[in-house]
C-alpha cells in the first residue's frame, strides 16, 4: 500500500543574511540557517505519526512544507502517490482540500472579527463543497461533532475559552472533509484537564472518520499517548524513527535516550535519571559531523567528521554511527 | 521532610484572601489559602492557569500589583508577620530572607549591567563583605549553578547567555544573600525539557545544601513529583488538597486532583483514553457557590452546592477540602 504521505530528503534553508548594504560594509557573506536537513519519513493511512523535538528542532517547518505553506529548498513530498508541485496553483489547490492544519494558538489562528459560523464554513465555501442552507446545517453539525452547540455559531472567538477555541479550529479543519490533519502543538497552550478533552476528541474523530494525523509536540508523554510511530528531531535532522511504545522502551539514538531521561517521573517509579549534558547549539552554526556530538556521551572521532545516515534498527531507524551497537559502547 | 514531627514552620500562610476591586465589583482571586513550609522543605504549588499560584507567591513577597490587595488572613516568616510590613522593611526581606526565581529570567536580570555587577551588588546590599570578597562569592555561586568558565563569563551581560544559562544566573542571584526561602514561579516553563531537568536539579541541590526552603510554583505535576516534599493543589483560588507528594500523586483524595492525575498522559501508563474532567476552571466573576469544583465534579451532592468544604485532615499531614473526605478514606 502506498503511504498517504511520503517525504524524501526534505531540506529547508532560510536566508538570514543582513541587508545587502550592511553585508558589503561589514564584509560579511550571506548567511543561511538550515531548519531541516535531509528529512525522510512516511505516514501510513489511518495512523498517527508524531514528530517530537525541542524548540527550534524544525518541527513546524516540516509541518508547513507538508501542508504547502512553505516550499522546500530540496526534497519531495508525495501525497497519496501524487507529488506536490509547489509551483502549480492548480495542483496545490486540489491537494489542499484533502489536508488541513491545526495550530498551537487557537486564538491567533481564528479571525477575531468573524463569527464562528463563518470561520467553520470558510473551507466549505472556498472549495465549493456545499451551497445555501446546507452550509449552515453542516456548520451546526460540525460544532456538535466537536462538543460545542449549534448556538455557538453566532458567537465570536473571544467569547470562548482556550479549549473551546481549539474545538472551533478542529471543526473548521474537519469541514472540508480532509483525510489528513497536521496538528502543530494542538494542546501546548492548554491546561492538562482541557488537553485531555482535546486529545480524547482527536482520537474519537480519528476513529470515526478514519483520519490520518501528523502530530507535532515537544511533550513526549502526549506523543506516546497519541502516536503509532514517532520521529525524533534534533537540530533539523530526523535522528530516530520508531514504533511509539518501543521508542520509550528501547531508544536507539543517544539523543532519544537523553530526552527520555529528562522527562520528569510522574509515576514516582524511581526511574534512574542520567544527568542531561549541555544545551542545544546555535542552529546557524551547527556542530560538524553528527550535530549531537558535543553532548553525546558516546561520541567518537568519526562523529565529528561524518554525518551519520539513517540505518535500520530493531524498532525503526536511527541516524547514529553506533546505532544498534549502543548497548555495546555504553 | 515528609512525615515525622512538624518543626516550627519557616513560613505560615493562614486564610489568605487576595482581592481585586474593579468597577463591576470585587474579584476574590485567593480565598482563605492556608499552608505552612517547614525549614528545608520543598513545597510544590500546583494548579491550572488562573488557579492563583503566582498571586500566592506575589502576596508572600509583598509584590501584588495594585489594585490587588491582601484583604484578609496573615503571613508569617519564622513567626513574625510580614503581610503588614511597611514597604521599606519588606524590601529588606526580599532578596535577603526570601529569594525569587521567575519564569522569564529577563524579569530578574538588568540588561544594562553585567552578571558580576548584579551579583556583587546583591551580595553587598545584604551582607557586610568587601568588593573582592563579594566577587569571589559570586564566581563561586555561578560555578555552583553550572556556568562553565564562571570566572570569565561573570563579566558578560545577560543577553550573552542562553535561556537555560540565564535561569542559572537568576538562581545564583536568588541565592546570593543566602535566603531562608526561595520562591520559584514556573522556573522552567519557558525552557526545553532537557534544560528543564538541569535547572530543577540545580535548584533543588543548592537549596538543600544551604538549608533553604523552596516554594515551587508550577503547572507541571511531573516537576513537582521529582522535586517537592509536599504539594498543595490550588483550584479557583482555594487549596483543594495538600499533603506529601507521594500520597497526593498516588492516592489523590480530592476529586479534582484525582481527575487531574488521570488527565495527564505519562510515559508509563497505557490507556486509550485520558480521564476527562468536563468544563474548565471558572473565571473569578463566576465562582460557583459551595464547592468551587461542584459543576465539574462527578461526585457532587446537595451539600456541595450550598456549603463550602473546609480543609479537613484525611490522613497524617494530608488535608482535603471536599465533603466526601473522611479520615482514612481512600
Ligand atoms: N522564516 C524563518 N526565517 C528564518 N529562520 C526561521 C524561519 N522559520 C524558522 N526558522 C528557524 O528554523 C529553525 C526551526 O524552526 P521551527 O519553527 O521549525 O522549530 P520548531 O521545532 O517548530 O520549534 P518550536 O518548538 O519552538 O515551535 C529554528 O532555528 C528557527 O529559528
Ligand atoms: N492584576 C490583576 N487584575 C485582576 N485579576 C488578576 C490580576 N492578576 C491576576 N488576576 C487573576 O487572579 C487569578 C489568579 O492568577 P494567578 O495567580 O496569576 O494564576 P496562576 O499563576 O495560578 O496561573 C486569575 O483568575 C487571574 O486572572
Ligand atoms: S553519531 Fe556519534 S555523536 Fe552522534 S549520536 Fe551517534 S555516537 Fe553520538
Ligand atoms: S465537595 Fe462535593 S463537589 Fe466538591 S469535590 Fe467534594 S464531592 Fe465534589
Ligand atoms: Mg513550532
Ligand atoms: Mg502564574
Amino acid at each position: 500500500m502506498t503511504p498517504l504521505v511520503q517525504v524524501d530528503g526534505l531540506t529547508r534553508r532560510f536566508d538570514i543574511s543582513k541587508p545587502w548594504l550592511n553585508r558589503v560594509l561589514e564584509r560579511e557573506s550571506r548567511q543561511f540557517l538550515t531548519a531541516n536537513a535531509d528529512v525522510s519519513f512516511e505516514i501510513k493511512k489511518g495512523e498517527t505519526f508524531a514528530l517530537v523535538g525541542e524548540s527550534g528542532s524544525g518541527k513546524s517547518t516540516i509541518a508547513k512544507m507538508i501542508v504547502g505553506l512553505l516550499a522546500p529548498s530540496e526534497g519531495r513530498i508525495h501525497f497519496d502517490g501524487q507529488e506536490m508541485d509547489f509551483a502549480s496553483g492548480a495542483n496545490m489547490r486540489a491537494l489542499r482540500r484533502r489536508f488541513q492544519m491545526i495550530f498551537q494558538d487557537p486564538f491567533a489562528s481564528l479571525n477575531p472579527r468573524w463569527r464562528v459560523r463563518d470561520i467553520v464554513a470558510e473551507p466549505i465555501v472556498t472549495f465549493g463543497l456545499l451551497q445555501g442552507a446546507d452550509v449552515a446545517r453542516e456548520v451546526d453539525r460540525l460544532l456538535e461533532v466537536v462538543g460545542l452547540s449549534a448556538a455557538d455559531a453566532a458567537k465570536f472567538p473571544h467569547e470562548f475559552s482556550g479549549g473551546q477555541r481549539q474545538r472551533i479550529a478542529i471543526a473548521r479543519a474537519l469541514s472540508s472533509k480532509p483525510e489528513f490533519i497536521v496538528c502543530d502543538e494542538p494542546t501546548s497552550a492548554l491546561d492538562v484537564s482541557v488537553q485531555a478533552q482535546i486529545l480524547n476528541l482527536m482520537r474519537d474523530l480519528q476513529d470515526e472518520f478514519g483520519l490520518t494525523y501528523l502530530l507535532i509536540s515537544h511533550d513526549l508523554s502526549v506523543v506516546r499517548h497519541m502516536a503509532n510511530r514517532i520521529g525524533v528531531l534534533y537540530l533539523g535532522r530526523l535522528v530516530e524513527v520508531a514504533d511509539a511504545k518501543r521508542l520509550f522502551l528501547e531508544p536507539q539514538h543517544p539523543y532519544t535516550r537523553m530526552l527520555l531521561d529528562a522527562v520528569p517521573d510522574l509515576a514516582l517509579s524511581g526511574r534512574r535519571r542520567k544527568p542531561v549534558l549541555g544545551e542545544i547549539p546555535n542552529p546557524i552554526d551547527p556542530p560538524s559531523g553528527c550535530a549531537f556530538h558535543p553532548r553525546c556521551p558516546l561520541a567518537q572521532d568519526i562523529c565529528k567528521a561524518d554525518t551519520p545516515q539513517p540505518s535500520v534498527t530493531p524498532t525503526g531507524q536511527a541516524a547514529c554511527h553506533f546505532a544498534g551497537k549502543i548497548g555495546e559502547v555504553a | 521532610m515528609t512525615g515525622g514531627k512538624m518543626q516550627e514552620p519557616l513560613l505560615t500562610v493562614r486564610d489568605l484572601i487576595v482581592e481585586f476591586p474593579t468597577r463591576r465589583g470585587t474579584l476574590r482571586a485567593l480565598d482563605q489559602v492556608s499552608f505552612d513550609i517547614a525549614p528545608g522543605e520543598v513545597l510544590g504549588m500546583v494548579g491550572e492557569s488562573g488557579a492563583g499560584k503566582s498571586l500566592t507567591g506575589a502576596a508572600i513577597i509583598g509584590l501584588l500589583e495594585p489594585p490587588g490587595r491582601i484583604a484578609g488572613g496573615e503571613i508569617r516568616l519564622r513567626g513574625e508577620r510580614i503581610d503588614n510590613l511597611p514597604p521599606e522593611a519588606m524590601r529588606r526581606i526580599r532578596g535577603r530572607r526570601i529569594g525569587m526565581v521567575f519564569q522569564d529570567p529577563l524579569t530578574s536580570l538588568n540588561p544594562l549591567y553585567t552578571v558580576a555587577q548584579q551579583l556583587i551588588q546583591t551580595i553587598r546590599t545584604h551582607m557586610d563583605v568587601s568588593e573582592s570578597e563579594a566577587r569571589k562569592r559570586a564566581v563561586g555561586l555561578l560555578d555552583r549553578v553550572g556556568i562553565p568558565a564562571a570566572a570569565r563569563r561573570i563579566d558578560d551581560y545577560p543577553h550573552h547567555f542562553s535561556g537555560g544559562m540565564r535561569q542559572r544566573v537568576v538562581i545564583a542571584l536568588a541565592l546570593a544573600a543566602e535566603p531562608e526561602l526561595v520562591i520559584a514561579d514556573e522556573p522552567t516553563t519557558a525552557l526545553d525539557v532537557s534544560v528543564q531537568a538541569q535547572i530543577i536539579d540545580v535548584l533543588k541541590e543548592i537549596c538543600a545544601e544551604r538549608g533553604a526552603s523552596v516554594m515551587l510554583i508550577t503547572h507541571d505535576m511531573g516537576v513537582i513529583a521529582e522535586t517537592a516534599d509536599r504539594v498543595a493543589v490550588l483550584y479557583a483560588g482555594r487549596v483543594a488538597e495538600i499533603g506529601p507528594v507521594r500520597d497526593v500523586i498516588q492516592h489523590a483524595r480530592h476529586p479534582y486532583t484525582a481527575g487531574l492525575m488521570g488527565a495527564i498522559p505519562t510515559l508509563e501508563q497505557d490507556s486509550d483514553r485520558l480521564v476527562q474532567i468536563p468544563g474548565a476552571m471558572p473565571r473569578l466573576n463566576a465562582i460557583p457557590t459551595g464547592c468551587a469544583f461542584n459543576p465539574r465534579c462527578a461526585h457532587v451532592f446537595d451539600r456541595c452546592r450550598a456549603e463550602r468544604p473546609i480543609l479537613q485532615r484525611a490522613a497524617p499531614n494530608h488535608h482535603v477540602a471536599c465533603w466526601l473526605t473522611e479520615e482514612g478514606s481512600a
